[in-house]
This record gives C-alpha cells, sequence and structure tokens, in this order.
C-alpha cells in the first residue's frame, strides 16, 4: 500500500496522494476554513488509514478489497444523462458521480432552500464540520478530505418542507472513481421535511460512494430520512450520518441496503434536548457475496427522550450482514426510553450474520431492551403456504416480505414507507428473475 | 376419484402406515375413523406431501394421476386440500393477500384468469357471508391470534375459495364448539357435488352427525381393519374401537 513514484498509488496512500494534487482546485480551495479542515482531515486520515479489523469498530466488516483498489476523484462535471430512479415528490437534487447536476435536478420554488455545496460553501463556515468527527472516523476524515458536492438544505422555522429526493448516480468509467459527498441538511425549529435518497450505479462497475451527513433537526421539528441503497454490484458504499435532534423533535431514519458488492452504513445520532426521539429501522436483504454492515451508535444525552430501533436483514448465497447497535444513555438521561431489535433470516447456510448490541448506561431511571435473533424460514408455515397451491419461490417471498414488514411499518411517513415497499419489491422480483 | 394401494410410510424410521387400501369415488364422502396413535394424521401429510414421510411401498392414484411424485403446490392445483388439524400461524402475511395468492396461483395452474385485487375482495365476500364469517377475517395476519373455532372457519373459508375436488378434513373437529362445527359441515355440504369427493378424519362420531358419510372406514395400528356405512361411525361411538380391535 505504498504509494508509487508512477502510476496510481491504491489505499490510503493513494487517497492521500490524491489529495495533495487535488487540493488547490477542490471547491472551497481559496476559502481559508476549508482548505484548514480538508488539512486537517488529511493529518486525521494519514495517522489513521483505513480501518483494519483490530479497530473494535470495524471487527465485523474488511475494507482490504477497497483499500487494494486504486481510484479516481474526478472533479470535471460528466453530461451524460443517465437512468433515474422514480422520483417520490416534485422536488430532487441529483448528483452524478457525485456532482450535482443542476439540469437533472427540480429544486425552484420550494419554500426552503437547497442547493449545491460547492456552490453554497462561502456561507458555510461553522456549519460545515460541525457534527462530522474526522478525529475519530477515517472514512469520514476521507470525505472530509476530497469531498466535491453535496447538497445544502436549509428549512426555515415551521416550514413544511414535504418530499425531497436525494438521487445519487454513479456511471460506468474506465477506471474506478471514488467520490465522497457531503451534505447539510438543517430543519429550523417546528419545520418538517422527508429526504428520500436513493443511490444506484451500473453493474460490474467499481467505485467507491462516501457520503457523509450532518443533520441538525431543531426543537420540534421532524425529519423523516430513507436511503435506499441499490449501489451496482461491484460497487463500495460506506455512508456515515450525524444527527442532532433538539428538544421535541424527530429523526426518523431507515436504511435499505439491497445493492453494492460492500457497504457500511453507519449512523451516529444525538438526543441532545428533552423529549427528542429518534426510530432508525433498517432493512438488509443480501445475496452472493455481499457484504452489509449497519451500525448505530446513539447517544441519549437529555432526559425524557424515547428512541427505537428495529433492523432486519434477509441473507442469502454467501453473504454476510453485520448489525452493531451501541446505545449510549449518558447521566442526565433520566427517563430514556430506548428499545433496539435486530433480526436475521438466514436464507443459505453459506450466509452468516454478526450482531453487537451495547448498551452503556449511567443514569439510573430508565427503561431499555434489546434482542436479537437469527432464524430461517419455518418449514411449517412453508408447507402450510404451498399446501394452497402456492409454489415455493412465492412462499418463501411472502414469508421474508412478512420477516420485513414490522421494520417498515415503523416509518411513520407515508410516501417513504411507499418507496421502501416498492424497493423490497423489486428486490423480489430480480430474484425471482434469476432464479 | 383418489385411489390407495398398499400404502406404507415411515416416519423417523418408524413404520406408521402398513398397507393403506382405500378408494373414494368421485361425488362420495368418506370418513376415516379411529384412535389415537392409528395413523390418521400420517395419512393426511402424506396425501398432502408434507415432508419427513418416507414412502416405503404402495401407490396413490388422484384422478388417474401419481398423486405421491407431485409437489404440495401440484396437488392443490390438481385440486386436493387438506383443512390442517392446527392451522400454521403466519404473522405478518396478510390474510386477504395470502388468500388472493393461493387462489390466484391454483387458478394459473388450471389455466384459469387471474383475479384482481377488486374481484377477488367481491368473491370472498360472498364466500364469508355464505359461511357466516366476519368480514374482519381479511383483514387479520394469517391464524394470527385466531381462536381454534375461527382458525378452523379460515380453513373452510381457504376451502370455500380453492373450490378443491378432493378436500381431507384433519380432525377438523377437534376443539370446535357446536356452532363452529356447524359452519365447518356447512362448508363442506356445500361444496356437495358429482365432481366433488372428501376424506373426514376424525375421532369421533360427533362431526358425522353434520357431514353424513357414504362410507366410513376404521383405520387402526396402520391398515384399514373395518369398512361399512354410516351406522358403522354409530357403533363405534357406541361400543369404542376396542370391538373393531377384537373382531379384527
Amino acid at each position: 500500500m505504498t504509494a508509487q513514484p508512477s502510476g496510481h498509488p491504491s489505499g490510503a496512500a493513494g487517497f492521500l496522494h490524491r489529495f495533495e494534487g487535488l487540493r488547490a482546485r477542490l471547491p472551497g480551495a481559496r476559502l481559508g476554513f476549508v482548505d484548514a479542515l480538508r488539512g486537517e482531515a488529511a493529518e486525521a486520515f494519514r495517522q489513521q488509514g483505513f480501518p483494519t479489523r483490530r479497530v473494535e469498530a470495524w471487527k465485523y466488516t474488511d475494507l482490504r478489497p477497497l483499500a487494494a483498489a486504486g481510484f479516481d476523484e474526478p472533479l470535471t462535471a460528466v453530461d451524460s444523462a443517465p437512468d433515474l430512479p422514480p422520483a417520490h415528490g416534485a422536488a430532487r437534487a441529483v448528483f452524478v458521480d457525485g456532482r450535482f447536476r443542476e439540469d437533472l435536478s427540480a429544486l425552484d420554488g420550494l419554500p426552503y432552500a437547497a442547493r449545491s455545496l460547492a456552490e453554497t460553501l462561502p456561507g458555510l463556515a461553522g456549519r460545515l464540520g460541525g457534527l462530522a468527527r474526522i478525529d475519530a472516523q477515517p472514512m469520514v476524515a476521507l470525505n472530509t478530505m476530497l469531498f466535491e458536492d453535496g447538497l445544502v438544505v436549509t428549512v426555515p422555522a415551521g416550514v413544511a418542507g414535504g418530499v425531497l429526493d436525494l438521487v445519487s448516480v454513479a456511471t460506468a468509467s474506465e477506471r474506478p472513481e471514488a467520490f465522497h459527498p457531503r451534505h447539510l441538511i438543517r430543519l429550523g425549529a417546528g419545520a418538517s421535511l422527508t429526504l428520500i435518497e436513493t443511490a444506484t450505479g451500473p453493474a460490474k462497475a467499481r467505485y467507491l460512494h462516501n457520503p457523509v451527513y450532518e443533520i441538525e433537526v431543531a426543537a420540534g421539528a421532524a425529519l423523516t430520512h430513507a436511503q435506499l441503497q441499490q449501489e451496482g454490484d461491484a460497487g463500495f458504499q460506506l455512508s456515515t450520518v450525524y444527527a442532532r435532534v433538539d428538544e421535541g423533535g424527530t429523526y426518523d431514519n431507515f436504511t435499505l441496503n439491497a445493492g453494492a458488492r460492500l457497504v457500511r452504513n453507519e449512523i451516529h445520532a444525538i438526543l441532545a434536548g428533552p423529549k427528542a426521539a429518534c426510530h432508525m429501522n433498517g432493512a438488509q436483504l443480501l445475496q452472493d457475496g455481499q457484504h452489509a454492515d449497519t451500525t448505530t451508535v446513539l447517544d441519549h444525552a437529555a432526559p425524557d427522550c424515547a428512541s427505537r430501533q428495529t433492523y432486519k436483514t434477509v441473507l442469502a448465497g454467501r453473504s454476510r450482514g453485520v448489525f452493531q447497535g451501541k446505545i449510549h444513555v449518558h447521566q442526565i438521561a433520566q427517563r430514556t426510553d430506548g428499545y433496539q431489535m435486530n433480526q436475521a433470516l438466514l436464507l443459505s447456510p453459506e450466509a452468516e450474520i454478526d450482531s453487537k448490541p451495547q448498551l452503556e448506561i449511567y443514569a439510573d431511571d430508565v427503561k431499555c431492551s434489546h434482542g436479537a435473533t437469527v432464524g430461517e424460514i419455518d418449514a411449517e408455515q412453508l408447507f402450510y403456504l404451498r399446501s394452497r397451491g402456492i409454489p415455493e419461490a412465492r412462499a418463501r417471498a411472502l414469508l421474508v416480505e412478512a420477516f420485513l414488514k414490522e421494520a417498515i411499518e415503523g416509518v411513520q411517513d407515508e410516501t417513504a414507507r411507499g418507496a421502501l415497499d416498492a424497493a423490497v419489491t423489486g428486490w423480489w422480483q430480480r430474484q425471482e428473475r434469476a432464479a | 376419484m383418489l385411489k390407495i394401494e398398499g400404502l406404507t410410510a415411515e416416519v423417523e424410521g418408524k413404520q406408521i402406515l402398513k398397507g393403506v387400501d382405500l378408494e373414494v369415488p368421485a361425488g362420495e364422502i368418506h370418513a376415516i375413523m379411529g384412535p389415537n396413535g392409528s395413523g390418521k394424521s400420517t395419512l393426511s401429510y402424506v396425501l398432502s406431501g408434507r415432508e419427513g414421510y418416507e414412502i416405503t411401498g404402495g401407490s396413490v392414484s388422484f384422478n388417474g394421476v401419481d398423486l405421491l411424485a407431485m409437489e404440495p403446490e401440484e396437488r392443490a392445483a390438481a385440486g386436493l386440500f387438506l383443512a390442517f388439524q392446527y392451522p400454521v400461524e403466519l404473522p405478518g402475511v396478510g390474510n386477504a393477500l395470502f388468500l388472493r395468492t393461493a387462489l390466484n396461483a391454483v387458478r394459473k395452474a388450471r389455466g384459469e384468469s387471474e383475479l384482481d385485487a377488486m374481484q377477488f375482495l367481491k368473491l370472498a365476500r360472498e364466500r364469508l357471508k355464505a359461511l357466516h364469517i366476519s368480514e374482519d377475517m381479511l383483514k387479520r395476519g394469517v391464524n394470527v391470534g385466531f381462536s381454534g373455532g375461527e382458525k378452523k372457519r379460515n380453513e373452510v373459508l381457504q376451502m370455500a375459495l380453492l373450490q378443491p375436488k378432493l378436500a381431507i378434513l384433519d380432525e377438523t373437529d377437534s376443539g370446535l364448539d357446536i356452532d363452529a362445527l356447524k359452519i365447518v359441515a356447512d362448508g363442506v355440504n356445500a361444496l356437495r357435488a358429482p365432481g366433488f369427493s372428501a376424506l373426514v378424519i376424525t375421532h369421533y362420531q360427533r362431526l358425522l352427525d353434520y357431514i353424513v358419510p357414504d362410507r366410513v372406514h376404521v383405520l387402526m395400528q396402520g391398515r384399514i381393519v373395518q369398512s361399512g356405512g354410516p351406522e358403522l361411525a354409530k357403533q363405534l361411538e357406541a361400543e369404542g374401537y376396542a370391538s373393531v380391535q377384537a373382531a379384527a
């Protein structure tokens, strides 16, 4: 993994090498605070390198296949018109290979501001990097060092923002590309927004999508955030969400992992004001040699907050799933109500799930529970369905859908729930066609 | 309709069926009675194709086709229906979706057109009404939280929708009160036609007051040991299985 004097070095050294070459051309290069932040991030990334499995938080996810690949960060915008996933609302922000495409987006006439990060950088001092932790998260340091664009959404107090689609499309290219979008979402007091993010990419294309989100939900505001990860089958996605929720606010996250060769979806949420709430639900649908890792860190940092997490993983083929969920209840967070459940359904004897729930409780008046189950399709249930004329493949699909249902029904927002349902159904149809 | 010849079957290496011979002609309802452990449920599961039963000999022909060579779903499409003694709960699977999926799968296999949600609902409501079952049952998860009686009614509803040629009722009367028993019997009697047969497996004579069989067979120790008319059921009720055992 050492940098070669000629050619393209791979691994951490390769990213650092390219950063040195690109630094003066990256967005915000002439803005002191941006360039300084990138410099700090580069130093943090140089010190930490790619996380290895010796690091506890990365024990179950091996990034060596990623580290071994050589990537390019293309800075010039592509002008191709890729196929876009279906829209869920009128407003949409489209990114192709990580760069904002105004011509494909529809952001005019909204009751709030939604703009390209690259164009709004001068006004983001103090906000950019406010929540993200480059010291503790190497992939976040990598993102901060090299981010080329992103979406900045600011919903004013009291405004109901409706549905906003955030679309990321990767295109096939000769050399593997890496893009590191940075998305900043801020909801003012009492505001609301449903953000539905869809990430797709072409089959067999090797690329890295490494987004970081900094999300602020002010008092009484409500953000629904659905992340529909349907990357191409050779793509990598490493996504890190930081969300801070103030008094009486709600952050409702749903993650669907249905694509990519390797994905890690990491969510750090802080319930920072009394009576704040956070729901995290997710479904992972894995096949072949896919690897999907959902890691959540939930900080109860104020009293009377509630959190609910329900994660379901379905594993076919030789796929591997990981769930790590940490709930940290601070001493001040009395009357915390926390619940976490993760369940896996193994469809193949070669599939594997690693599950690590972790509770750290420093307050004394707390209701916190967690559970984990691993199972297979029930033979009695399968026979019952087949005895009614339902072919085996369809019977299995019904039972898997039923297994996932609890996680999907936990999503409050109807549009987001519909999008999830459609994505799950689509996954099954592809399975059935392939069978 | 159904012809069983010399059927032998094992469960976990233990022989349960030891040469069953039975013929159910089209349009007839036959009852199989027998004490616990005689092989009644094994027979119904072997006929419906459940895994875990090893057929070691004999044959089963269903309308001229080798039933034992078919997958469970193929048997259902061919017109076989098993009303389970213990209907299985399917949490998260809505009853309406389940019933429509089953009906359409069977219709498709039979070369009939599939029903859309509206057409299905109309048909389901008709059947529910005829069976005096609340529409509420469609909205719930399959058998989830159902009482014993509700589960059996749901079996009858499935039967009414799938319109089988041969229905096997495996101790459908167990745990039923008299009202539920009547609903089950009405469901079977409503299907009575020249092209419909039923095999009613029961421990007690009670159900046969409501579903009057053409023939009654006694299954003991894995064999049919005696056959007769409906009066045989009454005799068993009065004298018990010991009398048959002595005669056999």
